[in-house]
């Protein structure tokens, strides 16, 4: 019991404890938020994509109100949370499927934060050059 | 003693769980299971196609500047882009819509809030993936004016036929 006592410091009267959390429980917060904002972005992409049912007219107007710089860079944040999701999802699977994973699952967020740094640099420097670079 | 005020906390899955803390009755264990199955499966496969997807998309050629109803109606003159957008549109539609059902299961707590939220969310997904599919394979690229001319944004390769 003792040790019990020591491991965790009773609770203030009135007050529960704080989980703040650590690698696990981040990545877990980011997965959820990143997968929430793709899926709105989702129903919003097949509408404005069946405008193309319309008249070509609809959708050119349409879609010409992501081809600006403004939109460039809420794009560039799109894609990154589409690819931390990507990656993170990845981890997950290595985390359920591979019997390291659970030793290694810190490791492997560290991982998937460098190889979605690379790829973000790599998609924003084309993306950006060619939304900012003009017609 | 100061111990004596610590509640003893039971070691997990000892004993029954009460049955005021169990949403549903019955078992649907083996539907969560597949459920989490899917997401993974799907998920791996996702992958793949958004990422071809991003690519040719906004990576090759002009980019996001190339695209417009002549880029859409090229794509979709072959069957092989036809066919990897109705799949991306299926799995990345019920791979979402399990996500955010999951999300409402957890902090939606009043059952009637859960209930209609996670209905508004089967609406939405039936209708985004009925329009979705009709608009993949109704798609006419050649559109004509009243006259029988194309019209101006149609494709280059209208004028072949």
């Amino acid at each position: 019991m003792s040790i019990a006592t020591t491991a965790q410091a009773p609770a203030k009267s009135g007050r529960g404890t704080l989980y703040r959390g650590n690698e696990g429980m981040w990545s877990w917060v980011g997965h959820r938020i990143t997968g929430v904002v793709i899926f709105f972005f989702l129903l919003v992409h097949v509408l404005d994509t069946a405008l193309v049912r319309v008249s070509p007219e609809a959708y050119d107007a349409v879609i010409g109100t992501y081809q600006n710089p403004v939109m460039a860079v809420g794009e560039v944040g799109l894609v990154a949370a589409i690819v931390f999701h990507a990656f993170n999802g990845l981890r997950i699977i290595l985390v359920d499927f591979w019997k390291g994973g659970t030793k290694y699952h810190k490791q492997m967020l560290w991982a998937v934060l460098i190889l979605w740094v690379v790829t973000i640099a790599a998609f924003s420097i084309r993306h950006l050059s060619l939304a900012f670079g003009g017609h | 003693m100061s111990v004596t005020t610590e509640p003893i906390i039971a070691a997990p899955r000892t004993g029954r769980i009460d049955p005021k803390y169990l949403r549903s009755k019955g078992s649907s264990g083996s539907f969560e299971m597949l459920t989490w199955l899917f997401m993974r499966l799907s998920g791996v496969l996702l992958v793949v196609l958004i990422f071809v997807h991003l690519f040719s998309n906004l990576m090759v050629g002009d980019g996001i500047n190339g695209i417009d109803f002549g880029f859409v109606a090229g794509k979709w003159a072959d069957p092989f882009w036809q066919f990897w957008d109705l799949a991306l549109l299926w799995l990345a539609m019920l791979h979402g819509t399990n996500g955010v059902r999951t999300i409402i299961n957890d902090y939606a707590e009043r059952d009637g809030v859960r209930f209609w939220l996670k209905m508004i969310l089967y609406v939405a997904t039936v209708v985004i993936i009925v329009l979705g599919t009709l608009v993949i394979f109704t798609f006419e690229p050649c559109l004509v004016d009243g006259a029988g001319n194309l019209l101006e944004a149609s494709p280059a390769f209208c004028e072949t036929r």
